[in-house]
């Protein structure tokens, strides 16, 4: 049992960073086209590409406090 | 509702620092601890490979410590005591060196460190038969951060008031030395971020607070990299020091809040009325919101720098791992370990700027939420 409970801790900290990093790579992409696109701007699209990421990086951090949850509750 | 939610928000703490404890199987490092919990066959078992835990050491090097211990050269270690005062609740106050304790491994006046159990690696007490009680002393120890705190924060007094005094003599004379280090800094918080986030008409008056957390924060980021003393404590990665971070900008968030804002939780404009009423499904998001915003924040500092530091420790910790197996593979191995852990230390110079940053650009914007409509 205790196992099951490791496996599927692992596996939800596996997903929430493939999500987390698919997510923090489409702001990074669209960033770096939006400041090629517009290299005046890049200073305003630099913070609030850094606030988007800040924001997904959270929902990724309440993935892994599940994951602590599952494994030691 | 509010207390009982933060007591749920201490309650997710508590199990998340007891997590980072109970993550890593007790066993031992040195060679007398090895003999300590000895009996455990399933211990034993487990560490398989003679008296050398690496997780044990990793963990021990980014925890909170009762002494601030430098280095061991043999078996003596070098190590600076620090001021332990604690309220018993039975005996009364006491204050004594934390070198009585002798590294942990002995008692002093019916105290010592926890070796084993949930309340591992801190003071416990215990009763006339040498028994451990189950409620701990008060604690107000001048402990490892603690004392890295006060340091990082003379450094910074330092830092400040110097600089203030050569803007007072030099007047509007181009700034020199330490100034011009730090001039752009500050610029670049109180035009980026504290003009754009928290609002033209009134950022002057959470500068002075974004301007303190962001070099707070970043300093001890930076003196958290340095591995000589008196740099090297891990206060940023430590998750009471950004809980009191995040209360700062929470309770700063509440107190400015004006008018709209609360308006805008508990009776949001353009929402279908049965969300309010009968469901009040956008009120309890929206509140539920106020306690998240700081909770996240205090997570992300902690864990980006314990992570951090957890990550470069681990590559320093192959030398021994292969070094244990075979001396020769750990020559082989510390050239590597060591160009890595120099990389990392470099991109670890970035997260701290990065991080820093992040804090204060979300206490800003948070603050800005909380001011907006002026």
């Amino acid at each position: 049992m205790v196992y099951f409970a490791q496996i599927g801790a692992a596996l939800g900290a596996g997903i929430a960073a493939l999500a987390a990093a698919w997510g923090i790579g489409k702001i990074g992409s669209s960033a770096m086209e939006s400041i090629a696109r517009q290299p005046e701007a890049a200073g305003d699209v630099r913070s609030n590409m850094i606030v988007s990421a800040a924001l997904i990086e959270g929902v990724c951090f309440f993935a892994i406090v599940v994951c602590f949850l599952v494994l030691f509750v | 509702m509010p207390k009982a939610f933060i007591n749920k928000g201490n309650f997710l703490i508590l199990v998340l620092f007891f997590g980072l404890f109970a993550g890593v199987p007790a066993q031992a490092g040195s060679s007398d601890l090895a003999s300590s919990s000895s009996d455990d066959a399933h211990e034993q078992e487990q560490s398989g490979q003679q008296g050398l835990d690496i997780g044990e050491v990793i963990l021990g090097h980014v925890v909170d410590h009762y002494s601030w211990h430098i280095a061991t050269i043999g078996s003596t270690h070098i190590s600076i005591p620090l001021p332990v005062m604690l309220y018993s609740h039975e005996r009364g106050f006491f204050f004594f060196w934390s070198s009585h304790f002798d590294h942990g491994h002995s008692s002093y006046k019916r105290f010592k460190v926890a070796e084993e159990g949930p309340n591992k690696g801190s003071i416990v007490e215990m009763d006339a038969q040498g028994k451990v009680m189950e409620q701990r002393p008060l604690d107000f120890s001048i402990t490892k951060n603690v004392a890295a705190v006060f340091f990082s924060i003379l450094l910074m007094l330092y830092l400040f008031i110097h600089i203030a005094h050569m803007y007072r003599e030099r007047g509007n004379r181009p700034p020199k030395g330490i100034q011009s280090l730090l001039e752009p800094v500050i610029l670049f918080i109180r035009d980026d971020v504290a003009k754009k986030s928290v609002g033209e008409s009134d950022y002057e008056k959470f500068t002075p607070f974004l301007l303190t957390i962001f070099f707070f924060i970043l300093i001890n980021n930076l003196l958290g990299l340095i591995p000589i003393f008196p740099a090297g404590a891990n206060v940023t990665g430590n998750i009471s020091v950004t809980m009191a971070l995040a209360l700062f900008t929470f309770i700063v968030t509440l107190v400015s809040g004006k008018r709209e804002y609360w308006q805008e939780i508990f009776n949001p404009p353009a929402v279908p009325w049965w969300l309010k009423i009968p469901i009040p499904l956008v009120p309890v998001i929206e509140f539920v919101g106020i306690f998240i915003k700081p909770f996240v924040l205090m997570v992300r500092l902690f864990a980006n720098i314990s992570a951090g530091h957890i990550v470069m420790l681990g590559f320093l910790s192959l030398i021994f791992i292969f070094g244990n197996m075979n001396t020769y593979a750990g020559y082989g191995i510390s050239v590597l370990s060591v160009l890595f852990t120099v990389f990392l230390t470099f991109l670890e110079i970035l997260v701290a700027f990065i991080q820093a940053y992040v804090f204060t650009i979300l206490s800003a914007i948070y603050i800005g939420m909380a001011r907006a409509h002026e």
